[in-house]
């Protein structure tokens, strides 16, 4: 056989090692969120490229050890080459393809997740007091609802007010009007939050969500999502806010709506009908 | 492979080059200038993001008054000028004229400082008042370093331009063109900051 | 030949300098001198960070925090950052290769400034010690190494004062440093010899200057300003005062994207030099290399709003920054595959200094993999600020800078000492290092997937195990520093004498006697027009006169 086919055959089967690889390593958590299904189709082609390219230069490298190591009594240099323009131009724009993929490919992902749409406060309306000028201060996180949540059924978005401090979350619920430090969402509902922080910068964690946005003193940010899987999951914060940020967790009840509604009603300080 | 012979480790060591290339002094000077610069980019970014996003406190004051800046503008731009004319006359070694510009550049630069300090006493808010506030302070307070700091070395020069015994002379300019260069560029940056910080 | 130094004038010598040993303890002007001095004062800095990072992997074994009290972990984390980047990379990849090195590849007889040079060192051992003794005197800064307020306000002033203040005088360091090399590059060339034909370490350290220069000082003013916020209570960063915390991001990582560049495109320099020696080939592809570096100084400064995707930046300053950032991959990409090409077809020599070398090139193409990866936004979202960072980037500083450093010790060994290292020790020494780097930051990246952030002292108790196997991967790489002691301390003393170009190496610092002279070269340098000219029919045809 001549070395061009087995090198075509090895990168095949780099290729499809690189596929298997993305489409069976589970190295993620469950995925809770609507965000988190879209977020685990980018994650396993950037493991599959990922991996492609990584073993392709072990190879390559290991290869290159072991095939051209200087062997006893050999004496002399290798050849002289230095130059090689096609192959020059081969590596360059290989890379370049790669990333034009990957870019508008996380592009196309970031805009499932809702990343590129205007911020949706509608939830927050009933606050009333709020300023033109301190809307537009407003800074929206990815996972604002993904689009296909957002046509059906943005005007039922669930508002939750966040706030942060050294070293705990309060949830407060406009709807029932008082504060919990568990978050409860009801399964499929999105849910949209306005964070603040009374002292240093915090930030909202669900893994299981994959969502994160910082919650910023001075400068509400909001964060949208819709839980898909009931369950019990971490909240973690994951911006360094001083000695017991390790310490800063709760949790978020994701569960069905009737047992939300249950909850909701059981805290509510001023039940209304 | 040509051996090459070992030499003493311990002999004494040339440090002659430095002596002998004025020009990469200079160039030096520019690459230090240059990042002085990048200081000064940096707050003027800061200044111009907070003007952008950072609406001020309802109850805070930031007014500024464009005559004595006006005035600082022109004092700096003529103590350039002035500058520029000791430089000239060091070329020819004409002395007294050299020290009597470098003294008519300190001075413009002692009333510079003068009247920035005027206007600090004057403002109708100080350096925590608000965020505006520490901006202005922290940006002009940074360049009057700058001046303070020019015009001490015009100062040393001028000592050293004095005509018997002055190290500084046609044959040894580099003190008086280094510190020239480095006159122009806080003038430069004055005028950056003037447009920035009074003008826009 | 002969003995006349040509751009010298007899007459001006310096005599303060001691004789012996002692001179390395000394304000000396010597490059080769100051270049040991950081050389060795940055590894003894290493040891100390590394002490630090043990620290840390002793108290993440387990999933209390019942080692090191709460805010003592957030110190020893700090000081761990600042000191492996401030004291040990930077200076080390830049200040000790860089002055050992760059005069010799430009024909000069020291750098451009040599005062300055000495004074640049010398700031660094009082900076770092001030920085370590704030742990004694008041406890360390605990903000991290970002130091973001307003948390780094609110933690106690003293020690965060005591960071500013040294992470300020390192800073001035640094850029006393890269003037020098700016200056010593373009202006100190040897007459004949041009810019194209320079070693790629000078390109490297050419970029690294202009990126030290520019951004550098932008960290500076930022650090003043948090300063005045800190003692002045000025509100710059203080929202209860009106002020913006993500301004301070900004201008931070304007300055500290374009820093991991100033840890890494040196040591890209470096390999560059070892690889076509021990390979016994010409670099592959000397332009594109060129080209690439400056690519990578360019991108570099564009980039540096990844480091804020959960900041709250508006979406299009994301996208822009994903874009630019993940666009780095392209000339960096160029590199790595003309490294291959250059050990492809080779007769490489499998010693010490050429498998640091690899092993650099494979830890590295992983870290930049997962840098790319952390550039997508939607990515970048789940794993920002979690173990998954952690190991994106100890993959490139430790499997890159730190590799590329250990390679360089064995590679330029013999030019400093005239002595040749134990190559079994050496090989031991990589394999120990690999084994246990690998263990220890491998599994970080699941951590991190899984919902493990950075910065804690305490976990989930799901991640015992795989925080237990990162702590043995520490563990061997601690154990590793001993071979590589020894190795040295011995082969100091007993090593076989290498004669003065054990490598047949054609770049210019070899063509002189091992250990070089003070100034150099006895005659006039060399103009070495093909430092790579290797595998030629006639090795003469590198023509290496010595007339000016
Ligand atoms: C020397 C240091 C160094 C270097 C060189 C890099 C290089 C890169 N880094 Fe890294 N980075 C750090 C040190 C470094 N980084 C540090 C210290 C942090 C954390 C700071 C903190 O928060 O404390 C960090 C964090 C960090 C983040 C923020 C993560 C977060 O906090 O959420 C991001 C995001 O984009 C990033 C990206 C990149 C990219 C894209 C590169 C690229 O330059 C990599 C390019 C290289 C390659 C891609 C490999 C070779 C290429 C090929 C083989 C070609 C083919 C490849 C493709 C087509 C993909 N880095
Ligand atoms: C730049 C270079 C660099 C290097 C080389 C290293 C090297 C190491 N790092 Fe570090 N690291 C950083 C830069 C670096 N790190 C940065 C910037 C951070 C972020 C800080 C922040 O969040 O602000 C960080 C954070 C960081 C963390 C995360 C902490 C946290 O977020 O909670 C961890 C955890 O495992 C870690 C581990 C290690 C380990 C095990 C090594 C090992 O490779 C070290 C190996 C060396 C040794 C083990 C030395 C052994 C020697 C001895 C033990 C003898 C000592 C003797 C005497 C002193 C006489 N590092
Ligand atoms: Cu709050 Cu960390
Ligand atoms: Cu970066």
């Amino acid at each position: 056989m001549s070395p061009a086919i087995i090198t075509t055959i090895l990168g095949l089967l780099l290729v499809i090692f690189g596929i298997w690889v993305g489409d069976n390593a589970n190295l993620l958590p469950i995925d809770a969120s609507t965000n988190a299904t879209i977020y685990d189709q980018l994650f396993s082609v950037l493991l599959s490229i990922g991996t492609i390219l990584f073993f392709g230069m072990l190879g390559l490298v290991l290869y290159s050890l072991i095939r051209f190591r200087r062997k006893p009594g050999q004496e002399g240099d290798g050849s002289a080459i230095e130059d090689n323009l096609p192959l020059e131009i081969f590596w360059t724009i290989v890379p370049t393809v790669v990333i034009l993929f990957v870019g508008l490919y996380s592009y196309d992902i970031y805009d499932r997740m809702g990343g590129m749409q205007q911020l949706d406060l509608s939830g927050h309306n009933h606050q009333g007091q709020e300023t033109m000028v301190e809307e537009e201060r407003i800074w929206g996180g990815i996972g604002s609802g993904s689009v296909e949540d957002k046509s059906k059924s943005s005007l039922e978005s669930i508002p939750i007010d966040v706030t942060a401090m050294q070293f705990a979350f309060l949830f407060h619920y406009p709807e029932g009007d008082f504060i919990s430090g568990e978050l409860h969402v009801p399964v499929g509902k999105p849910i949209s939050m306005r964070m603040e922080s009374k002292d240093v910068i915090h930030a909202f964690w669900v893994p299981e969500f994959r969502i994160k946005q910082d919650i910023i003193p001075g400068q509400p940010t909001i964060l949208s999502f819709t839980a898909q899987k009931e369950g019990k999951y971490p909240i973690i914060c994951a911006e360094l806010c001083g000695p017991y940020h390790g310490g800063m967790r709760s949790n978020v009840i994701v569960e069905d709506t009737s047992s939300y509604t249950d909850w909701l009603l059981k805290n509510a300080k001023n039940t209304i009908t | 492979m040509t051996t090459l012979p070992q030499i003493d480790q311990d002999q004494e060591v040339r440090t002659s080059q430095e002596e002998h290339h004025e020009d990469f002094r200079m160039f030096g000077l520019a690459t230090f200038l240059i990042a002085d610069g990048m200081t000064f980019a940096g707050f003027f970014a800061a200044y111009l993001t907070y003007k952008a996003v950072n609406p001020l406190l309802p109850d805070a004051v930031y007014e500024l008054e464009l005559p004595l800046p006006t005035l600082n503008t022109i004092l700096l731009l003529v103590s350039s000028a002035t500058f520029h004319k000791a430089g000239t006359a060091l070329k020819i070694d004409d002395s007294k004229n050299c020290r009597k510009w470098l003294l008519i550049t300190a001075l413009l630069g002692l009333a510079f400082l003068i009247s920035q300090m005027v206007e600090y006493f004057t403002l109708p808010f100080g350096l925590t008042d608000n965020l505006y506030a520490s901006t202005f302070y922290a940006l002009t307070g940074f360049h009057g370093l700058h001046v303070t700091l020019g015009a001490l070395m015009i100062s040393i020069i001028w000592w050293q331009t004095r005509s018997p015994g002055g190290r500084v002379n046609s044959h040894n300019q580099f003190p008086l063109e280094a510190t020239e260069l480095y006159w122009h560029f806080v003038d430069g940056i004055w005028v950056i900051l003037f447009i920035i910080l009074y003008l826009l | 030949m002969t003995i006349s130094l040509d751009n010298s004038k007899e007459g001006e010598t310096k005599s303060l300098q001691p004789k012996g040993w002692l001179r390395y303890f000394s304000f000396s002007l010597d490059h080769k001198v100051i270049g040991l001095q950081y050389l060795v004062c940055g590894f003894i800095f290493y040891l100390i960070g590394g002490l630090l990072a043990s620290a840390i992997r002793i108290e993440l074994t387990s999933p209390l925090s019942d080692f090191l009290p709460r805010d003592v972990y957030n110190q020893v984390l700090t000081l761990h950052g600042t000191i492996m980047i401030f004291l040990w990379i930077v200076p080390v990849v830049n200040g000790a290769f860089g002055n050992y090195l760059i005069p010799f590849y430009v024909g000069a007889r020291d750098m451009a400034f040599p005062r300055l040079n000495a004074v640049a060192f010398w700031l660094i051992p009082p900076s770092g010690l001030l920085l370590i003794s704030s742990y004694f005197i008041t406890g360390a800064a605990q903000s991290g190494w970002t130091a973001y307020p307003p948390l780094s306000i609110t933690t106690p002033a003293a020690g965060q004062m005591i960071w500013i203040l040294s992470v300020l005088l390192l800073g001035g360091s640094s850029i006393f440093g890269g003037i020098n090399f700016i200056a010593t590059i373009l202006k100190l060339r040897r007459p004949g010899l041009k810019l194209m034909q320079l070693p790629m370490y000078c390109w490297a350290m050419l970029g690294t200057s202009i990126l030290i220069v520019l951004s550098t000082p932008v960290l500076a003013g930022t650090l003043v300003l948090l300063s005045f916020d800190i003692v002045a209570h000025t509100g710059f960063f203080n929202p209860s005062l009106g002020g913006n915390v993500v301004v301070y991001q900004h201008l931070f990582w304007f300055y500290s994207h374009p820093a991991v560049y100033i840890m890494v495109l040196p040591a890209f320099g470096l390999v560059s030099e070892i690889l076509p020696v021990h390979c016994r080939k010409p670099l592959f592809g000397y332009t594109t290399m060129v080209y690439s570096i400056m690519a990578i100084v360019v991108l570099g400064f564009v980039v540096w709003a990844h480091h804020m995707f959960t900041s709250g930046t508006p979406p299009w300053m994301r996208l822009f920054f994903t874009i630019a950032t993940s666009f780095i991959a392209v000339p960096t990409g160029i590199k790595f595959f003309n490294w291959v090409a250059t050990l492809w077809g080779g007769r490489i020599s499998l010693n010490s200094a050429v498998l640091f070398s690899c092993g650099f090139i494979v830890n590295f193409v992983l870290g930049g993999i997962t840098g790319v990866a952390l550039a997508q936004v939607p990515f970048d979202v789940h794993v920002h600020d979690t173990y998954f960072v952690v190991a994106h980037f100890h993959y490139i500083v430790y499997g890159g800078s730190v590799f590329v450093i250990f390679s360089s010790i064995y590679h330029w060994y013999p030019k400093v000492t005239g002595r040749m290292l134990n190559e079994d020790l050496g090989r031991f020494h990589f394999a120990l290092t690999f084994i246990g780097f690998n263990l220890c930051f491998a599994p970080q990246h699941w951590l991190g997937l899984n919902g493990m952030p950075r910065r804690v002292a305490e976990y989930d108790p799901q991640f015992t195990f795989v925080n237990q196997l990162s702590s043995v991967g520490a563990l061997i790489m601690a154990i590793s520093i001993l071979p590589f002691l020894w190795n040295i301390i011995q082969s100091t003393f007993r090593g076989p004498v290498s004669g003065n170009n054990p490598w047949n190496a054609l770049t210019p610092e070899w063509l002189t006697s091992s250990p070089p002279p003070i100034e150099n070269w006895i005659g006039p340098p060399p103009l070495v027009k093909e430092p790579y000219g290797y595998g030629r029919n006639n090795k003469d045809s590198n023509e290496i006169t010595t007339d000016t």
